[in-house]
C-alpha cells in the first residue's frame, strides 16, 4: 500500500493551503484536548494536596474497645464505665509495627502517635486542646510543622509543647512560656511553649497542640504502646490499596483517606466528568473537521477517482487513499497539537510550586499520547465515510464522457 | 485472425418506466485481434455507452459480451477491475490525466497501482513509450501543465502501459487542431502497427475514420454500416 500512501500525500500536498488549514484546526483541537488534561490533572492534584496533603493517608487506630455497658435484663442501662478507662485502647505492639509498615512499597513516613483529650491553663485563662503526642524526629512525617513554624522550633524535646498561632494569641502566649497541660484522664505537666506554627487549617492553629511521645505516654498513662498510627503515601491514589497491604500484614485496622472523604472524591470525580465532556467535543469537533474536509475532497476529485477506478484501482485502493489521507492529517494535526500544547504549559510553574491564584496546570499530566492516538484514530473514522463515497464513485459518471 | 471481443445482443436502457431510454437495442459486434476500428454514428447514438459496455465500466442491460474467451456480464466487480487492468486501454476526451502527478507517473499509474509501488522497470517502460509519443521533453512535467495534444499522447502512452489487448478511445482528437489530431493518430495507427493492439476509436470526424481500416456505424441502437 506504499503506492496508496504516495497517492494520499500528493493529494495533500497539491492543496498546501487547505491541508496547512486543515492540519491547524485539528492541532487546536488537540491543544484544547492537552489543555483540559492539564487543567482538570492540575487541579485535582492541586485539590488533594490542599486538602489532604497533609493528613495521614492510612491511618491504624487502636481497636476501641464497646465502653464496658451494663445492661438490665429490660434493656436499660445500669452503668457505663467511665469515659478515661475507655480511651485506654492502644495498639499495644506499635513498636513492631512501624518499621514492618515503613517496608510497603509506596509507605514514606510512619508516624505512631498517642493522642487525646485534655485542658491547657496558663494563669486563669483555660483553653480545650487535642494533645497529639509524636515521636521526636518525626514531627514533620504527616503534618509538615517546620514548614508551617513561625517562631521557634517544631523540635519536640521532653517538657515541651509546640502549638497554633490561633491558640497563643488567644492566650496571649509567648515562647518560653511554662504552661499546664491537664489530661482527661486527670494527669498533669508543666511544659515550656518551644514553637508556635501556622497551618492555615483553623482546627489545627486553635485546637492542637504537640509534645513529645514520652510526654503524651505521661499525660495519658499508657506506659507503652500508641493510639493511634499515620502512615504517609508518596501516592494519594494508592491509599486504598495500601490501606488493604497494611491490614493484611498485619491485621491492624488500617483505614485509607478515602474512607469519609466521599464528598471531596465526588467533587473530584464531577470535574473528571467535565474534563472528559470537553475533550470529547475536541474529538467530535476534530472528527467532524475531517470528515467534511475530506468529503469536499472526494466531490472534486470525482474525475480522478473515475479514471483511476477505469485504470484498474479497486475500490479497496480508493478507500485506502482517502483514509490514509485522514490518518495522516490526525498525526500532523495531532503532533503539533500536542508541541503547541507543550509548548503552552511550559510557562505554568510545576505541581510543587503551584500558588492559589494561578492555574494549577500540570505540564506532566497533558496525555500528549493519548491526545496523538485519539485524534489519529478520529481522523481515520472521520475518513471512512468520504473514503467510501469515494469508492462508490461510478467511473463513468465521473468521466463524463 | 482471432476474436477478441463479442457482444451479442447488447441491449443498454436507462432510467425506467415513462423516463426510460433504451440506448441500445440488440447490438451486436466482434472485434478480432489487430483490428483498428473507427466508431462512427450521430450524437446520441450510444458510442459511448457502447465504448463503457465494451471497457467494462458499465454493464449492459441484457446480452452476451465476451473478451478473450471471459464472460464479462457475469464478472464481479473486482474480477472486472483486475480484468481491465490488465487488458484494456482507455483514451478519454476530457479528464484523461491526474492532474497532480507528473506525465510518467500518469503513464505508469495502471501497472503501479497493480504492483503496489513504482518500479524501476515500471519507469523505464513510462520513459520509453512517452519518448515514443515525442514527449522526451516532457516526461517529469505535471501533467496540469501540459498542451491539449500532449495530455492526449500521454493518455495513449497509459492506455499502453500494461500492454492491453484492447484500446478504446472515445473521442480522443475531439478536443484538438487538425496537427494534433493526425499526430495521436499516427503513434496510434503505428501501434497497431508494430504491437498489433487493438484499437476502437469513436469519432465524429470522417478523415480520422478514415485512417482505420474498418468502419463501424451505430445508429438507432444497432451496428448500422
Ligand atoms: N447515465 C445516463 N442516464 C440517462 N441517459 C443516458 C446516460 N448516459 C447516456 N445517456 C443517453 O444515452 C444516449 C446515448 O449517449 P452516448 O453518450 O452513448 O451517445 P454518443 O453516441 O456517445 O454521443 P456523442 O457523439 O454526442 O458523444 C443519449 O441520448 C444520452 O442522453
Ligand atoms: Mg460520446
Amino acid at each position: 500500500m506504499l503506492y496508496g500512501l504516495k497517492i494520499a500525500l500528493r493529494y495533500l500536498t497539491a492543496s498546501k493551503a487547505q491541508t496547512a488549514l486543515l492540519v491547524l484546526g485539528v492541532a487546536v483541537g488537540v491543544f484544547i484536548f492537552i489543555f483540559m488534561s492539564a487543567l482538570i490533572g492540575g487541579l485535582a492534584e492541586f485539590i488533594l494536596s490542599r486538602t489532604v496533603g497533609d493528613i495521614s493517608h492510612v491511618t491504624i487506630k487502636a481497636e476501641d474497645a464497646d465502653p464496658p455497658i451494663l445492661i438490665s435484663a429490660e434493656g436499660h442501662v445500669l452503668a457505663v464505665a467511665e469515659r478515661g478507662r475507655a480511651r485506654t485502647a492502644t495498639l499495644a505492639d506499635a513498636p513492631t509495627w512501624v518499621p514492618l509498615i515503613e517496608t510497603v512499597p509506596g509507605v514514606i513516613a510512619v508516624s505512631p502517635q498517642i493522642t487525646g483529650a485534655g485542658f491547657l491553663t496558663r494563669g486563669a485563662q483555660v483553653a480545650q486542646v487535642s494533645v497529639t503526642g509524636v515521636e521526636p524526629g518525626r514531627e514533620s512525617a504527616i503534618l509538615n510543622l517546620d514548614g508551617y513554624m513561625v517562631e521557634g522550633s517544631a523540635r519536640l524535646g521532653s517538657g515541651v509543647i509546640v502549638l497554633g498561632q490561633t491558640l497563643a494569641d488567644d492566650l496571649s502566649l509567648r515562647l518560653g512560656q511554662t504552661l499546664r497541660l491537664q489530661s482527661s484522664g486527670g494527669v498533669s505537666m508543666v511544659l515550656t511553649l518551644s514553637g508556635i506554627y501556622r497551618t492555615g487549617n483553623g482546627m489545627i492553629d486553635r485546637r492542637s497542640i504537640f509534645v513529645s511521645l514520652p510526654t503524651a505516654r505521661t499525660l495519658f498513662s499508657l506506659p507503652q504502646g500508641v493510639t493511634w498510627i499515620e502512615i504517609k503515601l508518596a501516592d494519594l491514589n494508592a491509599a486504598d490499596a495500601t490501606a488493604l497491604r497494611i491490614r493484611a500484614l498485619t491485621g491492624l485496622d488500617a483505614v485509607p483517606w478515602t474512607d469519609g472523604a466521599e464528598q471531596l472524591m465526588e467533587a473530584l470525580d464531577a470535574q473528571a466528568q467535565t474534563g472528559y465532556f470537553l475533550k470529547s467535543f475536541a474529538l467530535i469537533t476534530i472528527v467532524i473537521g475531517v470528515a467534511s474536509a475530506l468529503l469536499l475532497s472526494t466531490y472534486r476529485r470525482r474525475p480522478e477517482i473515475g479514471i483511476m477506478r477505469a485504470m484498474g484501482a479497486g475500490r479497496g485502493f480508493v478507500v485506502f487513499v482517502f483514509v490514509a489521507q485522514g490518518a495522516l492529517i490526525g498525526l500532523l494535526g495531532g503532533l503539533s497539537g500536542a508541541a503547541f500544547g507543550y509548548l503552552a504549559l511550559l510557562p505554568f510553574p510545576t505541581r510543587e510550586a503551584f500558588r492559589p491564584g494561578t492555574l494549577p496546570m500540570d505540564i506532566t499530566q497533558g496525555s500528549y499520547g493519548l491526545a496523538i492516538t485519539l485524534t489519529v484514530l478520529g481522523a481515520i473514522l472521520a475518513s471512512i465515510l468520504p473514503a467510501r463515497a469515494a469508492a462508490r464513485v461510478d467511473p463513468v459518471t465521473a468521466i463524463g464522457q | 485472425m482471432n476474436m477478441l471481443v463479442e457482444v451479442e445482443g447488447l441491449v443498454k436502457t436507462f432510467g425506467s418506466g415513462e423516463a426510460a431510454t433504451r440506448v441500445l437495442r440488440g447490438l451486436s459486434l466482434t472485434l478480432q485481434t489487430g483490428e483498428m476500428t473507427a466508431l462512427l454514428g450521430p450524437s446520441g447514438s450510444g458510442k459511448s455507452t457502447l465504448l463503457t459496455i465494451l471497457g467494462t465500466l458499465m454493464k449492459p442491460t441484457s446480452g452476451n459480451h465476451r473478451m478473450l474467451g471471459v464472460d464479462l456480464v457475469a464478472a464481479d466487480d473486482r474480477a472486472l477491475t483486475a480484468f481491465r487492468n490488465l487488458h484494456i486501454g482507455f483514451v478519454f476526451q476530457f479528464h484523461n490525466l491526474l492532474p497532480d502527478f507528473t506525465a510518467l507517473e500518469n503513464v505508469i499509474f495502471p501497472t503501479a497501482v497493480r504492483e503496489g509501488r513504482e518500479t524501476a522497470a515500471a519507469r523505464a517502460r513510462g520513459r520509453e513509450l512517452l519518448t515514443r509519443m515525442g514527449l522526451a521533453e516532457r516526461i517529469d512535467f505535471p501533467s496540469a501543465n501540459l498542451s491539449g495534444g500532449q495530455k492526449q499522447r500521454v493518455a495513449v502512452a497509459r492506455a499502453l502501459m500494461n500492454r492491453p489487448e484492447l484500446v478504446l478511445a472515445d473521442e480522443p482528437t475531439g478536443n484538438l487542431d487538425r496537427a494534433s489530431a493526425m499526430q495521436v493518430m499516427e503513434l496510434i495507427g503505428e501501434i497497431n502497427r508494430d504491437e498489433g493492439t487493438t484499437f476502437l476509436i469513436s469519432t465524429h470526424d470522417e478523415k480520422i475514420a478514415g485512417l482505420c481500416r474498418r468502419q463501424v456505424v451505430v445508429g438507432d441502437g444497432v451496428v448500422t454500416g
